[in-house]
């Protein structure tokens, strides 16, 4: 038998959740906690519905789908519920859309506009921003923490880094690095995760604040060029300036999960370095000059097949990219092997 | 074996202890021993007598009068005049209300022993018939059958929520498991309410049977007592305790050689409100940040370390001993119908006499506030009372007769809660007790979600606008609402209960926030 939403008839494949059941198939429910990563947290209490039979509110995010179940997610009741919760939790920071660099990417803007919520209602906020710009590529404004707790659950159970945790209690509940150390001093990586996984603007890249919307940069699925990995990830490009802004992990990807080690989310500043080399050089004379493909490869060969015959194969070694694919990394090992006649080969791997 | 003619009793309690009992007790016995009385008069330590706020307190035996508010300078006086002359010194004595105050020793099952034996004494326990029920249950029952039996009891938490414990135990009884554990709450939060530390500084053995008895019926070799640390003196006499039920083979690997091993440990827990929530509290054991888990799976499947746990409060277990040795139907002879036995109390503010007593369930709110806590003080009018605690009702007059068991409160919408009652006289402001609940709850809300540590942040902002004259009638309503929300969708009860005080505040005292707002 199916389970009911909103009267209509859903399949549902087993220990699946109701509010996974419902996002399957394109039915939103408020939730801000909830990750498919990180599991159900049942702590924003956003994602409320109304079962047959059962009494009061449900969170579907901990409600295990049951075959005939019966929900309910748009009743006036769960509505006007989730319409305190959610403008509670606007009005408990700096939620300020406009300058907000996750406006247009964010998940309590998606609830507050399902919900009708024009701006926050209660005076909540802390009368002080408290930001911490103290590490390399990760901004935190913690007057935008929702306490949602995604980055703690990410960080001590995804990444096993073991860095963030909450400090304090009720309202005054603030996410901590170590023992509430600034970002920058805490033993944290930078890889990344947190900033993944936050839900609103309290964790970001430090690196795209003010470069461009989210709708403004076009998303370019690749494979990290880094090691041999193969993480997919997702460059965020500005087209006009040829800039790639950030870079996100894919979550979906079997290779990664949408995590990302700290050179495949913030290193990509070499490709549009000055310091690129984009042709072969040639140095002569102690110094390095530009030279074509044509000229460069039989001057090479040139060169080799000399060594070779006065110092043998073994006087050369051949060291290559993990950048490159693994088909090009098997020719160049076997070019090495078979033709210079040497087992010195290996490639920059070494992470 | 020594016979003395006359016992003194004296009580080690915290506050007794503030008094300074112990230089008193010195004092006592050297003055008795100026009047070679040390042969005729044995000083007895034992735990409270029952009273509150009455500094030190000594129970004469066989006069069975009781000095209160002793102090170091009134001891010649008293040796003099009734130890050595048999004359009671009635100007120190519990007179005023005295006759009524017998009534706190009746009818008792929890506090039976305390006030009367020597708390640290194994011996004195096992004299007045404790650990018979262990060796009956241990030796003459199978598990099952003790479940069965608290179960025929209708013995209900005393924790607050009222859940059958027999029926608890009754999901983790038969879970065929490598370990169970069974956790005793001691983690007193709730405000106003001292019954378990003075049952735990009264009668340990009590406690250590029930645990005993409780673990062998739900198959769990090992338990732990979960106890806030402020509760110092009940913390070392449980340890004490432990280590003399381990001397006498009561605990421990084969108990009379019936092949069950049980431990029993102490942790100390830090003193956060939301850690007498069973999952946060197991939480906290672990050694994690003392927040609640999500249910199911239930702690009796999956509790301490994914074990199966139960946990049970203080007086709860407490019952356990008397409904094994006697049986479930002398059981139902206390309290009523869907909620037998008795119930300890915690009676405080306007009252003669605040302190606490054991009743049966069922028994008029009326009735313990006049009889048991000795009426209104200086006869002042009676205006409200918060019954259950923080969590609990504000009750005006006209609900004064409602029975205080789980079911007949329920018809009110209020709570037994934890048993605390407190009793405010016609002088008090329902807004400022309104005020000081919601800023209770938002202190220790544990922020684990949303509509708790937001929602009581906002409460506490509107009340403090209503208390400093800001406040508007709408914003009643819009607090009313916010409480409804939050104990619709909070995670765990703390969230939840907020609503109970909330609404019984403004919906029976209305007029005094309309005061504020003219």
């Amino acid at each position: 038998m199916p389970i009911f939403i909103n009267g209509r008839e859903f399949e549902l494949k087993p220990g699946e959740t109701v509010l996974e059941v419902a996002l399957r198939n394109d039915i939103y429910i408020p939730h801000l906690c909830f990750h498919p990563k990180t599991g159900k947290a049942g702590k924003c209490r956003a994602c409320i519905v109304e079962v047959e039979g059962r009494r009061g509110l449900l969170t579907s995010c901990n409600l295990v789908a049951e075959e005939g179940m019966k929900v309910v997610t748009d009743s006036k009741q769960v509505k006007d519920a989730q319409k305190i919760i959610v403008d509670l939790i606007l009005s408990s920071g700096h939620h300020d859309c406009l300058s907000c660099e996750q406006n247009g990417n964010c998940e309590l803007q998606d609830a507050a506009y399902y919900l009708g919520i024009e701006r926050p209602s209660f005076d909540l906020a802390p009368a002080e921003i408290e930001t911490d710009n103290s590490s390399e590529f990760i901004f935190v404004d913690r007057s935008k923490c929702i306490s949602c707790g995604r980055c703690v659950e990410g960080c001590t159970r995804t990444v096993v880094n073991e860095v963030l945790n909450f400090a304090n209690r009720g309202f005054e509940t603030r996410i901590s690095f170590d023992n509430e150390l600034p970002m920058g001093e805490s033993t944290c990586v930078q890889c990344g995760e947190c900033v993944q996984l936050c839900p609103v603007g309290a964790i970001i890249d430090s690196r795209m604040i003010g470069r461009g919307r989210t709708w403004e940069l076009e998303k370019v699925e690749t494979v990290c060029p880094y090691c041999g990995v193969g993480c997919k990830l997702e460059m965020h490009v500005d087209r006009q300036k040829n800039e790639i802004i950030r870079v996100t992990g894919v979550e979906d990807s079997p290779t990664n999960e949408g995590m990302l080690c700290v050179k495949g989310r913030y290193g990509f500043d070499f490709v549009s370095s000055q310091d690129r080399i984009t042709t072969p050089l040639i140095k002569e004379n102690g110094k390095f000059r530009a030279a074509d493909w044509a000229e460069v490869i039989p001057y090479v060969g040139k060169k080799l097949k000399a060594i070779k015959k006065e110092f043998g194969s073994d006087a050369i070694a051949g060291l290559t990219s993990a950048k490159v694919t693994n088909e090009e990394n098997f020719a160049f090992q076997k070019f090495m092997r078979s033709e210079i006649g040497t087992n010195n080969v290996d490639h920059c791997a070494r992470l | 074996m020594k016979f003395y003619r006359s016992h003194l009793l004296i009580g080690i309690d915290d506050s007794s202890l503030q008094a300074g009992v112990k230089e008193f007790e010195t004092a006592l016995r050297n003055e008795l021993a100026k009047h070679n009385l040390t042969d005729e008069i044995n000083i007895l330590e034992t735990g409270t007598l029952g009273y509150f706020g009455t500094g030190i307190s000594m129970l004469v035996y066989p006069e069975q009068v009781t000095y209160v508010n002793l102090k170091l300078e009134y001891i010649p006086e008293i040796v003099s005049e009734h130890f050595l002359k048999g004359r009671i010194v009635h100007k120190y004595i519990l007179d005023k209300l005295s006759s009524k105050y017998d009534f706190n020793y009746q009818g008792r099952i929890v506090l039976k022993n305390s006030g009367v034996i020597d708390p640290e004494n194994i011996e004195e326990y096992i004299g007045t018939g404790g650990y018979e029920a262990w060796e009956k249950a241990l030796l003459e029952m199978k598990p099952e059958e003790i479940v069965a039996e608290v179960k025929a009891s209708g013995l209900r938490g005393r924790g607050g929520a009222g859940f059958p414990a027999g029926l608890k135990w009754s999901f983790t009884q038969p879970l065929a498991a490598e370990q169970k554990y069974l956790v005793i709450n001691a983690d007193e939060g709730e405000p106003g309410t001292f019954k378990d530390r003075l049952i735990m500084e009264g009668d340990p053995h009590k406690l250590m049977e029930g645990i005993m008895i409780a673990s062998y019926a739900i198959g769990a070799t090992k338990a732990y007592i979960y106890i806030r640390g402020e509760y110092k003196l009940c913390i070392s006499r449980l340890r004490k305790a432990i280590d003399q039920a381990k001397e006498y083979g009561l605990l421990g690997k084969n108990i009379f050689e019936s092949g069950f091993d049980l431990d029993v440990e102490i942790k100390i827990g830090a003193g956060a409100y939301v850690c007498g929530e069973e999952t946060a509290l197991i939480e906290s054991m672990e050694g994690n940040r003392g927040t609640p888990r999500s249910k199911p799976p239930f702690p009796g499947v999956k509790g301490a370390w994914q074990r199966p746990t139960v946990v049970n409060n203080v007086e709860t277990i407490t019952n356990v001993p008397a409904i094994i040795k006697n049986g479930a139907e002398w059981f139902k002879g206390f309290g009523v119908e869907g909620c037998t036995g008795t119930k300890v109390y915690t009676i405080m503010g306007d009252v003669s006499m605040p302190g606490l007593c054991e009743v049966d369930m069922g028994t008029e709110l009326r009735k313990i506030i006049n009889e048991f806590g000795g009426g209104m003080k200086n006869n002042r009018k009676f205006k409200a009372a918060l019954v259950g605690g923080a969590a609990g009702v504000f009750l005006s007059e006209k609900l004064l007769d409602v029975k205080m068991d789980f079911n007949s409160l329920n018809e009110y919408a209020a709570v037994l809660g934890s048993g605390a009652i407190l009793v405010m006289n016609e002088e008090v402001d329902i807004v400022e007790m309104l005020w000081s609940v919601i800023r209770f709850f938002r202190h220790e809300s544990c922020g684990k979600c949303s509509p708790c540590s937001n929602g009581n942040e906002i409460l506490y902002k509107l009340i403090n606008n209503i208390r400093n004259g800001e406040g508007k009638e709408k914003d009643l309503d819009l607090m009313l609402h916010i409480a409804a929300v939050m104990n619709d969708t909070s995670f765990c009860a703390l969230g939840e209960s907020l609503l109970l005080p909330v609404k019984s505040a403004i919906e029976n005292f209305r007029e005094d926030f309309l005061q504020r707002m003219k």
